[in-house]
């Protein structure tokens, strides 16, 4: 054997322990969050009311608050992403306009999250009065979102195959019938990983919500589903501190004795939240492929 | 009267006309309002982060090169106390450090990945990426305080709240980006170029280093710039294990703060309007800025890469 290959088993022997290390490293996260954090999650746990001063509090509202900006979010964003998406990828023509507007959704989804919660302060809290919110929480959370979103199901549009277009067309619908109605279900699996997998993300952020939805979690009355009562678990202008925003907070300036029990029991929650989102994604995109096209 | 019946019908738009520029118009509204969006963020971050420079009167020089951070206050020669340098310097370091020490384990992992095991980076490493790159950045920032924080402590003393902290956990955080973004540009790689290479004799460490690498550069390079866009930008994990004082950095270990730190743990203590508050939104300015100029940079780095091809 001589030098260069000596140096060639040296060096991919190199890359095999890097590649490896990577691995310990994800193992090393992943098993510490569940090992620390799942023996501390209990029914009670995922039920009750944190407490600010005693130990035994829980994550109730908290995982409330996470699926419901979750959800509002979601509602606001995917029209405006699908909206923007079919534009892109059905009407745009390749010129100086759609250069610029591709530009600003890039820039847009490179933004630090931060400042997206400053905008949405500034803008949903202050300027239009909102206060701490779920609204205001829920509109940040859409900007967040909204390039990330837009990215993924113009991705899943383009893959759809033109004799589908053609089809349409030949058949005498419009351009935006043809999209409407034939397009877009055709891309429908797709889609829903996108989002799901989108609410992955949505679902861990902190950083712009600590200055729109608050990092407050008021007790709710859970019998009441009146939007319009400020203590209903609906109503849209009541502070709420999410799950993720809830461990920010408590290990920056929370005083409870069992602060590493409830903060690592969030944590597995959490990263929990988002595996089943992530391994879901793809699974629940193949099952409505399956149904929708009869296999 | 028929005619003119049919006439009207034929001058006027169909129903079917009328819907397709609804729908035309509905599509492009969607989009300008994400245009709209980020053309507010960016005024209203300028108009905001400006004032301090224009409705306070603090002078540019004060702020790039002060080292004193007290809004409110005065330095001991009598200038306003907004030095931001410290909390400059303590972004540029995290992100420098993270992305340099990350970088080499990206790139390894990489090439593992497409050039010696494709298999099992597909199988294993695939995931692998996809997981850490969705753990939220607030459990990386409670993983660095129970974990990387008392390491840092018993290894190498101090408070182990610092920027050697701060990189740690930025390493980790950014080293999926990066690890997925330098697959695509490995995979773009035509297998010609290897094969022309091994066919002259080149061992396959000599291919990888010498023929593919080379050619994936500008697409490596926009990883890595990726990867800095995000460690410049992060803002809990970062903010959780750097101990937060608004000083110069004098080593690795000693409590440092960056441009996101101080805007998460100061925004909710200000009056909207002082200078105090003005002064946060000009850190946030130059958060802004420089995610502009990353995207700036990887627009460059791509037009050169797609030119030298």
């Amino acid at each position: 054997m001589n030098r260069s290959q000596k140096q060639s088993r040296i060096a991919i022997a190199a890359l095999r322990g890097i590649a490896g290390f990577v691995v310990l490293i994800l193992a090393f996260l992943i098993g510490y969050i569940f090992i620390t954090g799942l023996p501390n999650v209990s029914w009670h746990f995922l039920t009750t009311p944190a407490k600010a001063f005693t130990s035994g509090g829980g994550i109730g509202i908290q995982l409330f608050n996470s699926f419901y900006l979750l959800v509002l979010a979601m509602l606001i964003s995917l029209p405006i992403a699908l909206g923007a998406s079919i534009y892109l990828n059905e009407y745009a023509k390749d010129n100086w306009f759609t250069g610029m507007i591709r530009t600003a959704i890039e820039i847009l989804s490179s933004l630090p999250s931060v400042v997206v919660g400053l905008f949405g302060f500034l803008l949903f809290v202050v300027q239009f009065n909102y206060g701490f919110s779920i609204i205001s929480g829920a509109l940040t959370l859409t900007i967040f979102n909204l390039p990330l979103l837009t990215r993924n199901i113009e991705e899943t549009l383009s893959g759809v195959s033109d004799d589908q277009r053609q089809g349409g067309l030949g058949l005498g619908l419009s351009k935006y019938e043809t999209i409407i109605h034939i397009v877009v279900p055709a891309a429908l699996p797709g889609i829903i990983s996108g989002i799901i997998l989108c609410s992955g993300r949505v679902f861990g952020e902190a950083a712009a919500l600590i200055y729109t939805a608050g990092q407050s979690a008021p007790a709710l009355n859970f019998g009441d589903w009146n939007p319009f009562n400020i203590d209903s678990p609906l109503s849209p202008l009541r502070p709420a501190e999410t799950l993720a925003v809830h461990i920010w907070k408590i290990n920056s300036e929370g005083i409870m004795p069992d602060l590493t029990k409830v903060s690592s029991g969030s944590a597995a929650v959490l990263v929990l939240a988002i595996l089943i989102f992530n391994f879901s994604a793809r699974y629940i995109g193949r099952k409505v492929f399956e149904k929708m096209t009869s296999i | 009267m028929q005619n003119q019946k049919l006439a009207k019908q034929l001058m006027k738009k169909s129903k079917t006309a009328r819907y397709e520029r609804f729908g035309h118009l509905l599509s492009l509204s969607a989009l300008l309002l994400i245009m709209a969006i980020v053309l507010g963020i960016i005024v209203f971050v300028a108009t905001k982060g400006l004032s301090t420079f224009f409705n306070d009167h603090i002078s540019f020089k004060d702020f790039f090169t002060g080292t004193l951070w007290n809004p409110g206050t005065k330095t001991p020669s009598g200038h306003q106390a907004v030095g931001a340098l410290p909390m400059i310097v303590g972004s540029f370091l995290v992100t420098i450090l993270a992305a340099v020490v990350s970088t080499p384990f990206a790139i390894g992992t990489a090439v593992y990945m497409t050039e010696i095991s494709p298999k099992r980076g597909a199988k294993i490493l695939q995931p692998v990426t996809e997981l850490l790159v969705g753990i939220p950045s607030v459990v990386y920032g409670f993983i660095g305080l129970s974990v990387v924080v008392p390491f840092v402590r018993n290894t190498f003393g101090g408070s182990g709240f610092g920027i050697l902290s701060g990189t740690f956990v930025l390493f980790v955080m950014i080293l999926p980006t990066i690890v997925s973004m330098t697959v695509d540009s490995l995979k773009s790689v035509p297998k010609y170029y290897r094969q022309a290479s091994l066919a002259l004799g080149a061992t396959k460490w000599q291919t990888i280093w010498k023929v593919v690498l080379r050619a994936a550069t500008p697409g490596i390079l926009t990883a890595v710039v990726f990867g800095m866009a995000r460690a410049f930008g992060e803002a809990l994990a970062v903010q959780m294990v750097i101990g937060n004082a608004a000083l110069m950095p004098h080593n690795l270990v000693s409590p440092a703060s960056t441009l996101t730190s101080v805007l998460t743990a100061g925004m909710g203590n200000t009056v909207m309007g002082s200078l105090q508050n003005d002064a946060l939104w000009s850190l946030a300015l130059v958060l802004l800025v420089m995610s502009l100029f990353f995207n700036l940079l990887v627009h460059f780095i791509g037009r050169k890469g797609a030119f030298k091809k």
